[in-house]
């Protein structure tokens, strides 16, 4: 059984075509290393009492997966034409709401919530016939980096224990990292998707803006926002984006245009010469003060590899990315305050009344907002008010977009001279749960200095493993990130780094991770 | 409770009204403004509803593209210019009727600015209004407050919001302050109100209802002192949900800041409730303008790009302005100006101007809609339009008048079967034998049988006294059911007698 959960989803697509495996037999594997890895209990009736194992899962769809694998077993037994990827397994970050499942966003707002209608992605999952395995943690409305910020517990990262997943959808990482799901998807509106990959050494893409459909995501920061992929390989992150990708009238914010060849790009990238002449910048500001050790040798050695498989790297300038953090934390705060309002209790989800006076609107609003949004969403939604407060509209936010058009700006400028842009993902490696965060909220920003300029800018990103630390063993991120709507580069960059990783380790990354059952049986969760 | 108020008069002496309004306009789109649920009134509450307009996480807004055609036209309608690139906006409150806590509207950059309407009192002053903006945004739900005795939310239990109305699409049209309407703003708030109402109507963009809330306008009243030109302390008086409110309101708010003025205190900037009941305006929340709704660009859409050929089809499928069409028909038809404003007022203009194009005089069309049709309608408490009387009734009424059938009086009795609902009035006088006596022996035996009955009459008439034929002529229309035509009747007895005419 283990074998099962190690495959790619093109390997698994590949064996049930092939009739060595069934879609059920699949499902049935990943449900139970779920409830192998992911600690008891997985019901929210039960989730005060804390999990002892990764917490990636804060709901699990056992049933309904099971039942949409029979079927797409029965369609191919009887021949039917199947979706590209019909009957493999997928995890979904509990942002996006899903018909006939619990939608929390991580927060006790939404606790028990109920979506009368499916995500736009959540509908294309469905149409491909993909078994949906349940709901991942993220930090709550997916604000944080470290997935600590969960209301229903932290997601542990299975290289150690430890260590933070990343976040926000540390549970969608943690999930494909730790075989739990070959596919899941994330969102991405500062990192979301490629921080986690990093530090969990899955790959992680975020889509050009408008590539994916946002309607049925719970919107965070609405023109950062973007859906993508999560997986242990950079073809299965193609296959997914090819499989929700595409226009979708219900977001006017979705771009009307053809869905790339994002499969045959990867596959392209990955065969011999694939790389040649393809000119790689790297990215002056993002290479070197502030970086760990380790993530840099890592990141070195990928050039040097880029290099011998013939791309052409060349130096580019990002000069305003140092205002990328400022900007992005005015930014998004703005947006979160504003789309964060509708929480009040009127409607939907957490009602609070006060404990004590009348029972008024205000109060009531007031209480339920205080009860239900825990101190991130708050310091965020605070930060975001003031910036748009009359007085300070034209400093803070006014100012943000102008930078956010600088950044833009120079991204054009080093598109000129190279196909695709390169740097670590992270500064870091996967930093211990409960100590870094804890502290100044500004340093744990900062940590995003690699990611938000793309979000920023709007343009593609894609996180794969570039290998280990010396310092710690643990997964370095590497970024490339490509013009808007030419995402199909980056799963040729990707796939072509990728392969020339994979035949220096001589297997996929993952198979130096730890057991994640030994790692549960020896860790000490009481801590 | 009540507020002090000075008389309108010493108030007029002593101050000069400026005015302002925003009017808010409900398109009678078939959807919302940015999603599927169906535009409607008078339904289930709670049930034109989708996630959107309910604003349930992860959903998100898409412009109607029909209200943004309505907007254009009424912009264009206003004499604004459209705006090539025109952006929404959030504008951010907490209240329960707003489903997301901000409304999306327009801010910075409206669809249409800069234009201006003329407005004619009765008595045919014309003043012109500045149009500041017009611009797009969405309606909120419905609150309605449960368990007070006022049905206000002070003193209520609870309250019951239907979310029927939110986003339901509107048109806010702000005006730039009107100076110089003196002692007749009260009557220029009305007309300026009426004379949006009817644009709206006109374009076919709105049901145009007030008592249905499909326009409704906050008056803007500050006063300054005679012969001076810096603008008071302005209120806005919302919940003005008729034309003679308007009116009334604004009187109402002149007397009242007057009052304030005259004792030394000021004017509170706040927004005030009509009360059309006690005919008094009470303190709502105060407003001022550091009230912070933190708009900033809706993140969720894309700019509303307008081009050239685009504002040029919707300029040409505009129907004729209100204003012009007055002026032309009253220029065609030439009535006089009372003759004219009697028509407008009686709302008989349309009825008038069919009747016209189906083939009769404006003068036949205006006698029968002003007299016999407005007289059936008033006695039977219906419009003109539902009597049952057509412009078609009219013009066969005179075209029968008009080839000696039946003369005034019969036909009068014919508009009565018609709007009985016994048929077309031809069939009528057909059907009932109304048709004037032409037949000149039936007449002479009429004629005939009076004179014999009265002798003396005859008489006098051979004597010369030929006014005297009248009794004659009396008698033989009484004798033929009134059916025959007097004038002939009177051209027979001369000649039997005869007397040169």
């Amino acid at each position: 059984m283990t074998d099962i959960i190690k495959l790619s989803a093109a390997e698994l697509v590949a064996k049930m075509e092939s009739g060595e495996l069934t879609s059920v037999e699949i499902t049935q594997a990943h449900i139970d290393h779920i409830i192998a890895t992911d600690g008891q209990p997985l019901d929210a009736d039960n989730r005060a009492a804390g999990k002892s194992g990764l917490n990636a899962f804060l709901h699990l769809n056992a049933e309904e997966a099971l039942e949409v694998a029979r079927g797409v077993d029965e369609d191919r037994a009887a021949g039917k034409e199947l979706p590209a990827l019909a009957g493999v397994p997928i995890a979904i970050k509990d942002l996006i709401v899903t018909k006939g499942q619990p939608t929390t966003a991580a927060s006790r707002m939404l606790e028990g919530w109920m979506s009368p209608y499916d995500g736009t992605v959540t509908q294309k999952v469905r149409e491909a016939r993909m078994p949906i395995l349940g709901k991942t943690n993220l930090d709550e409305f997916a604000m944080g980096s470290t997935t600590e910020h969960s209301a229903f517990g932290v997601t542990r990262n299975p290289w150690s224990l430890d260590r933070i997943p990343g976040g926000s959808g540390g549970g969608s990482a943690v999930a494909v990292a730790g075989y739990q799901a070959p596919l899941a998807l994330g969102t991405d509106t500062g990192g979301s998707i490629r921080q986690p990959a990093a530090v969990t050494g899955s790959v992680g893409v975020k889509p050009t803006y408008g590539s994916i459909s946002r309607y049925g995501v719970i919107a965070m920061a609405s023109s950062l926002d973007q859906v993508g992929p999560c997986a242990r390989t950079v073809m299965d992150t193609a296959l997914l984006h090819e499989a929700v990708a595409g226009h979708d009238p219900l977001d006017s914010t979705s771009q009307n245009r053809p869905v790339g060849n994002f499969v045959d790009a990867a596959r392209e990238g990955a065969a011999e010469g694939g790389l040649k002449g393809l000119r790689v910048g790297v990215i002056k500001e993002l290479s070197g003060e502030g970086f760990q050790e380790g993530v840099l040798n890592r990141f070195n050695e990928s050039l040097e590899l880029l290099k011998n498989a013939g791309a052409e790297i060349v130096e580019v300038s990002l000069p305003s990315v140092k205002e990328a953090i400022g900007a992005y934390y005015l930014i998004m705060s703005s947006e979160v305050s504003s789309n964060l309002a509708k929480y009040d209790g009127v409607r939907f989800g957490l009602r609070v009344l006060p404990e004590e006076g009348p029972i008024t609107i205000e109060r009531v609003m007031s209480a339920t907002r205080a009860a239900g949004f825990g101190d991130e969403a708050k310091r965020r939604i605070i930060l975001g008010t003031y910036a748009l407060s009359a007085g300070y509209y034209d400093a803070y936010y006014g100012s943000a977009q102008k930078v956010r058009t600088l950044i833009q700006r120079d991204y054009a400028k080093a598109f000129e001279v190279a196909d695709v842009l390169v740097s670590p993902t992270a500064p870091t490696t996967a930093f211990k749960l409960g100590a870094e965060s804890k502290g100044d909220p500004m340093a744990l920003y900062k940590g995003d200095i690699a990611t938000v300029p793309t979000n920023l800018a709007g343009v593609p990103s894609i996180s794969l493993p570039a290998g280990l630390a010396d310092e710690d063993s643990l997964p370095v991120g590497i970024q490339f990130t490509a013009p808007a709507h030419e995402d199909a580069r980056l799963y040729r960059v990707g796939a072509g780094l990728e392969a020339l990783l994979e035949s220096q380790w001589g297997a996929p990354l993952h198979e130096q991770m730890p057991d994640t059952l030994e790692l549960i049986r020896d860790f000490d969760f009481g801590a | 409770m009540s507020d002090e108020i000075l008389s309108f008069e010493e108030a007029m002496e002593k101050y000069d009204p400026v005015l302002g309004f925003e009017v808010h306009v409900e398109l009678n789109t078939a959807t919302k403004m940015f999603d599927a649920a169906p535009n409607g009134f008078g339904n289930t509450p709670n049930t034109n509803i989708t996630p959107v307009s309910l604003g349930l996480p992860g959903v998100l807004p898409v412009v109607n593209g029909k209200a943004v055609e309505s907007s254009i036209k009424l912009g264009l309608a206003l004499g604004c210019e459209i705006a090539p690139v025109s952006h929404f906006a959030r504008k951010n409150y907490f209240y329960p009727d707003t489903p997301k806590n901000f409304q999306t509207s327009q801010f910075d950059e409206p669809i249409a600015a800069n234009g201006s309407i003329d407005i004619e009192l009765e008595d045919g002053t014309v003043f012109t209004i500045d149009i500041e903006r017009a611009h797009m945004e969405e309606d909120a739900g419905k609150l309605t407050h449960m368990g007070g005795s006022s049905g206000r939310i002070q003193g209520a239990e609870f309250s019951l919001v239907d979310y029927n109305r939110a986003g339901v699409p509107l048109v806010e049209i702000v005006t730039r302050p009107i100076v110089g309407a003196g002692e007749r703003a009260p009557e220029l708030a009305r007309a300026y109100v009426a004379a949006i109402r009817e644009i709206v109507k006109n374009l076919g963009i709105s049901d145009a209802r007030m008592e249905r809330g499909n326009v409704r306008c906050d008056a803007n009243v500050s006063l300054m002192p005679k012969g001076t030109t810096e603008f008071g302390t302005r209120t806005e008086t919302k919940n003005v949900n008729s034309l003679r409110s308007v009116e009334r309101a604004v009187r109402y708010e002149i007397q009242r800041h007057a009052a304030v003025l005259e004792s030394g205190q000021k004017i509170v900037q706040e927004t005030r409730m009509w009360h059309e009941d006690t005919r008094e305006t009470t303190a709502g929340r105060p407003k001022s303008d550091a009230d912070d709704y933190r708009y900033f660009p809706e993140p969720d859409l894309v700019p509303v790009v307008t081009d050239e050929a685009w504002i040029e089809r919707l300029r040409s499928e505009l129907p004729e302005p209100p204003s012009e069409r007055r002026k032309r028909l009253k220029t065609d038809w030439g009535f006089s100006d009372e003759e004219f404003r009697d028509v407008v007022n009686a709302g008989a203009m349309d009825a008038i101007e069919e009747t016209v194009a189906a083939g009769a005089p404006a003068s036949v069309a205006r006698k029968w809609w002003m007299g016999e049709i407005a007289r059936i309608a008033k006695d039977r408490e219906v419009e003109l339009t539902e009597t049952g009387a057509t412009p078609q009734t009219v013009v066969e009424l005179n075209k029968l008048i008009e080839a000696k059938k039946i003369n005034d009086k019969i036909a009068r009795q014919v508009l009565g079967f018609v709007v009985e609902g016994e048929g077309e009035p031809a069939e009528i006088v057909e059907k009932r034998n109304l048709a004037v006596v032409s037949d000149d022996g039936a007449l002479n035996t009429a004629i005939d049988e009076a004179l014999a009955a009265m002798p003396d009459v005859a008489d006098k008439i051979r004597a010369g006294k030929v006014q005297a034929a009248g009794a004659i002529v009396g008698q033989v229309m009484k004798a033929t059911r009134g059916q025959a035509d007097a004038a002939r009747v009177r051209e027979l007895i001369l000649e039997k007698l005869g007397i040169e005419n």
